[in-house]
């Protein structure tokens, strides 16, 4: 009986969940509640899932499945970025059971929203030209290794090259907008990586005057970038070493081009 | 875009993996001195996105320290694969592998380094050498990233044109057949599109949605592939689907736990319980470890490789574990991946190093920490060595005009595929053969794609468009996410690590049903921005058609190789020495399966057995 009576509570247990609605990027915004049986390992990519399948509200109204972005669902692809009780994470690995209800998802805040929680994000790339973010190899022809790196070294180069242009250090950077001039830090630590490189270090000038053309020095030292950042990329230490390298750059410009 | 560029000639690649990536950087340079093509790269997700970012091991290429040769590379692909691919094109892949992996290291990818500052080594499965070259645990993720890079810097040049955010729905042929271009439609603004091109690369990657729950990445969704097969490319081996032996579960995916962990001494155990028997291949009975002991199973069934046999066997081991056995972890169809002892004997940092983006990932999902306990883990579809036909030199599909590389491709795995290789397999086909070859041709044809009159293009894209209005416009009782839910649960069921004849004949009458009914659905959403709803609808009618494919090639091959075991026909049969063809007949809307002759004249097939002590003198042979 006892048996019974806790099956019956399982099975009533249901995971509460609002999404901020926006048909087009010119409409109104508003929120829509959902609600679903509880299980165990939800994330929020599930509930998505879910109110795809069964796009009622709470409240029994007929609505339309919300829009998103994911691909991989294991936190390296980037794609399903967004603001999930007021944090900005993935939603792969934002897990219901730790997750105070009802959950609030939303799109980030930063970007111009596309629809629902699929936000337009081409700028993050855009900035990977301006800062020239590739080691300029001179053909595809086979001409043997590479240059010699220490393990210490690669480490270092690892951490920066795991960054997946979730945008998740952009939308909780206080000085960084879509429309205005600074770069922000996922491209400052893009650009530290390729100056490490032996290779990409040829363009180190050329990187550094495409940061402080886009507002390297606008960083006002907050640190949120790397607080949210989910994959413990040193955004802190980039935006130092880009720091130097800048104080570097002018120098020499004004010393004379280096010499 | 300016009237001369119109002018130009382009080849479309759909899919920016590492294939496409590969493909349109190979393109590009060929390009840079002439200026007279253009890369039009499609892809569903920002090309940084793509399904390539979860491959996490490494990749393969023989290297000088460890004894190891091209020739054995080449060996241990082809045996490894059950001798069901052609050899010549393997032979070219493992020899390109060096340099491919030299190229990446030029690139500027952060391979895991010797402390002498060169590239460092792991095992993999299926070999007995160290030839692995691995970014951590993320190294698709790493390579795929590289290319990205390169792509970008010629896009910035003009040379490449992106279209992210675009789904490719099927080819334009002109009068004599050739393919003049592609009818896409962009995500957002639901537009449909013509693109005339002057020749097309198909590098989508395999079609784990077929399966419901994979390992693949949700764009995985086999549209490209199947709609061609519709439009009468030839589908080969599709019957061969990996299922890798280390997952874990999820409603919404299964996630990898790279076979790397066990490259870098991860064991594989259950509790052994010594009431139970398991028969070795000398009939002699032998007790399941000692009771209430962790047994390593692999290690003793098969003491040369151990953890690392393929991932085929690897899989069956762990299923009869579970279900024949009934070992599994608690009387769950789990068992444990062990790396715990290397961090008590190493350390946490050093197995960060080597793991961290996998074992961030178990701990992420199930709130456990794997550098202290096991991880609990099972198999999961994860891989297709089929795909779309090609030829052995271009990789041109039996369509002329149109290519295929990487997952997308049937080539160089067999009924097998050994870990590390498929990376190797993307670049390879992309950087050498797809990209030139797609090059070559669309400067050789006589007529621009341009110049062709717009009635051609017109007519296709009126096509889909009124298909995808049927689709929108259809009101009945199914739900289209409900209907690949059965899919995807029967297919796991039948079509998998176990198949036999009786279930699989019921599964293609299941399909045929769910095929029936999809003209039932209703589509959630009718507008016309972002509408996601009608895509999933739309991809879903593709994968009908591909399930039939995959189930009508393994009911036909009555023998087991590789992937494909039927208990019933337990053993290889050279009469199934055959590549499986699958062609679209319009008449009855099914596949028809022919089978066509293997190229096995550089190694003799031979009897596949890993469970010696020692590996037999033919796994040795080198030259």
């Amino acid at each position: 009986m006892n048996t019974n009576n806790t099956m019956t509570t399982e099975t009533q247990k249901t995971v509460k969940f609002r999404i901020k609605r926006q048909i087009t990027p010119d409409s109104e915004a508003y929120w829509e509640d959902f609600e679903i049986p509880w299980k165990a390992s939800l994330n929020i990519i599930t509930l998505l899932m879910a109110q795809h399948t069964h796009p009622v509200t709470s409240l029994g109204h007929k609505s339309t499945p919300a829009s998103y972005e994911a691909n991989c669902l294991e936190e390296v692809c980037g794609s399903c970025t967004m603001v999930v009780n007021g944090k900005v994470q993935q939603a792969c690995t934002a897990l219901v059971d730790k997750l105070e209800q009802p959950i609030s998802i939303e799109p980030m805040s930063k970007f111009p929203v596309i629809r629902d929680l699929m936000v337009d994000r081409k700028r993050m790339f855009e900035s990977l030209k301006w800062i020239k973010g590739w080691n300029p190899v001179d053909n595809t022809a086979p001409l043997g290794e590479g240059p010699r790196i220490s393990p210490s070294e690669q480490e270092k180069a690892y951490n920066f090259s795991r960054c997946m242009t979730c945008g998740c250090c952009l939308e909780s950077c206080p000085q960084w907008s879509a429309d205005e001039g600074f770069i922000g830090p996922q491209a400052i630590a893009q650009s530290v990586l390729f100056n490490i490189h032996p290779t990409g270090k040829s363009l180190e000038d050329e990187r550094i005057k495409g940061l402080i053309d886009n507002g390297l020095n606008v960083c006002g030292n907050a640190q949120n970038c790397a607080a949210v950042c989910p994959k413990e990329v040193d955004l802190i230490g980039a935006i130092s070493q880009a720091n130097w390298q800048a104080t570097k750059y002018m120098a020499k410009q004004i010393l004379g081009n280096g010499h | 875009m300016s009237s001369s560029e119109n002018k130009k000639r382009k080849i479309a690649i759909i899919g920016g993996g590492l294939a496409g990536l590969s493909s349109a950087m190979k393109i590009a340079e060929m390009s840079l001195e002439k200026k007279d093509i253009i890369v039009q790269l499609f892809s569903i997700v920002p090309v940084k996105r793509s399904h390539s970012v979860c491959a996490q091991g490494g990749i393969n290429a023989a290297n000088k320290t460890t004894g190891d040769s091209t020739y054995q590379h080449f060996d241990d692909t082809v045996y490894g694969g059950d001798f069901l691919a052609n050899q010549g094109p393997i032979k070219k892949m493992c020899d390109s592998a060096p340099d491919i992996i030299d190229l990446f290291d030029r690139m500027g990818v952060p391979f895991n380094r010797t402390a002498e500052g060169r590239i460092d080594r792991r095992r993999f499965g299926g070999t007995l050498h160290p030839r692995t070259a691995y970014a951590g645990a993320t190294t698709g993720q790493q390579l795929l990233y590289a290319l990205d890079e390169q792509v970008r810097r010629y896009e910035a040049e003009g040379l490449v044109e992106k279209y992210e955010g675009w789904e490719y729905l099927s080819a334009t042929f002109d009068t004599n057949g050739a393919c003049c271009g592609i009818i896409a439609q962009n995500l957002v603004t639901m537009e449909i599109q013509a693109f005339p091109v002057d020749a097309l690369i198909i590098a989508t990657g395999g079609p784990g949605s077929v399966y419901g729950r994979s390992t693949n990445s949700v764009s995985n969704n086999g549209l490209a592939a199947a709609s061609l097969y519709k439009q009468g490319a030839k589908y080969a081996n599709g019957e061969f689907i990996q299922v890798h032996p280390t997952a874990i579960g999820g409603d919404d995916k299964l996630r990898l736990m790279s076979e790397s962990a066990r490259g870098e001494g991860g064991r594989v155990w259950v509790y052994g319980d010594a009431s139970k028997t398991w028969i070795d291949t000398e009939g002699i009975e032998r007790p399941c470890g000692e009771t209430g002991k962790p047994w390593y199973f692999l290690e003793e069934k098969y003491p040369a490789y151990g953890n690392l046999v393929p991932r085929d066997i690897a899989t069956r081991e762990i299923f009869k574990i579970v279900y024949e056995l009934k070992l599994g972890v608690n009387g769950q169809p789990f068992v444990f991946l062990d790396v715990s002892h290397i961090s008590r004997e190493k350390g946490r940092e050093f197995l960060d190093r080597k793991l961290k983006g996998i074992l961030e990932i178990y701990e992420k999902f199930k709130g456990v920490d794997p550098h202290e306990v096991p991880m609990e883990i099972f198999p999961a579809v994860h891989y297709s060595m089929g795909g779309l036909w090609v030829d052995d030199k271009t990789h041109m599909t039996n369509l002329t005009g149109v290519f295929a590389a990487g997952e997308a491709d049937y080539q160089y795995h067999g009924a097998n595929r050994l870990g590390a290789n498929s990376l190797l397999s993307c670049v390879f086909t992309g950087l050498h053969v797809a990209g030139p070859e797609a090059v070559k041709f669309a400067r050789s044809r006589e007529k621009a794609a341009w110049e062709l009159p717009t009635e051609i293009f017109e007519a296709d894209v009126k096509k889909e468009k009124d298909f995808i209005n049927k689709l929108m416009n259809l009101s009945g009782t199914e739900n289209p996410r409900l209907i690949h839910a059965e899919l995807g649960n029967i297919m796991t069921e039948n079509v998998t690590i176990v198949r036999n004849n009786e279930a699989l004949r019921k599964t293609d009458e299941k399909i045929q049903e769910l095929q029936k009914r999809f003209w039932n659905i209703t589509v959630p959403d009718k507008g016309n921005w972002a509408n996601q709803s009608i895509r999933y609808a739309h991809q879903l009618y593709y994968m009908l058609h591909l399930a039939r494919v995959i189930v009508l090639g393994a009911l036909q091959r009555n023998e087991s190789r590789g992937a494909h075991y039927k208990p019933d026909f337990p053993n290889t049969n050279i009469d199934f020495l055959k590549t499986t063809i699958a062609t679209y007949n319009k008449d009855n809307d099914s596949p028809i399966i022919s089978y066509e002759e293997i190229d096995t004249s550089l190694i003799p097939p031979r009897a596949r057995d890993y469970t010696k002590k020692t590996v037999s003198a033919a796994g040795a042979i080198s030259n």
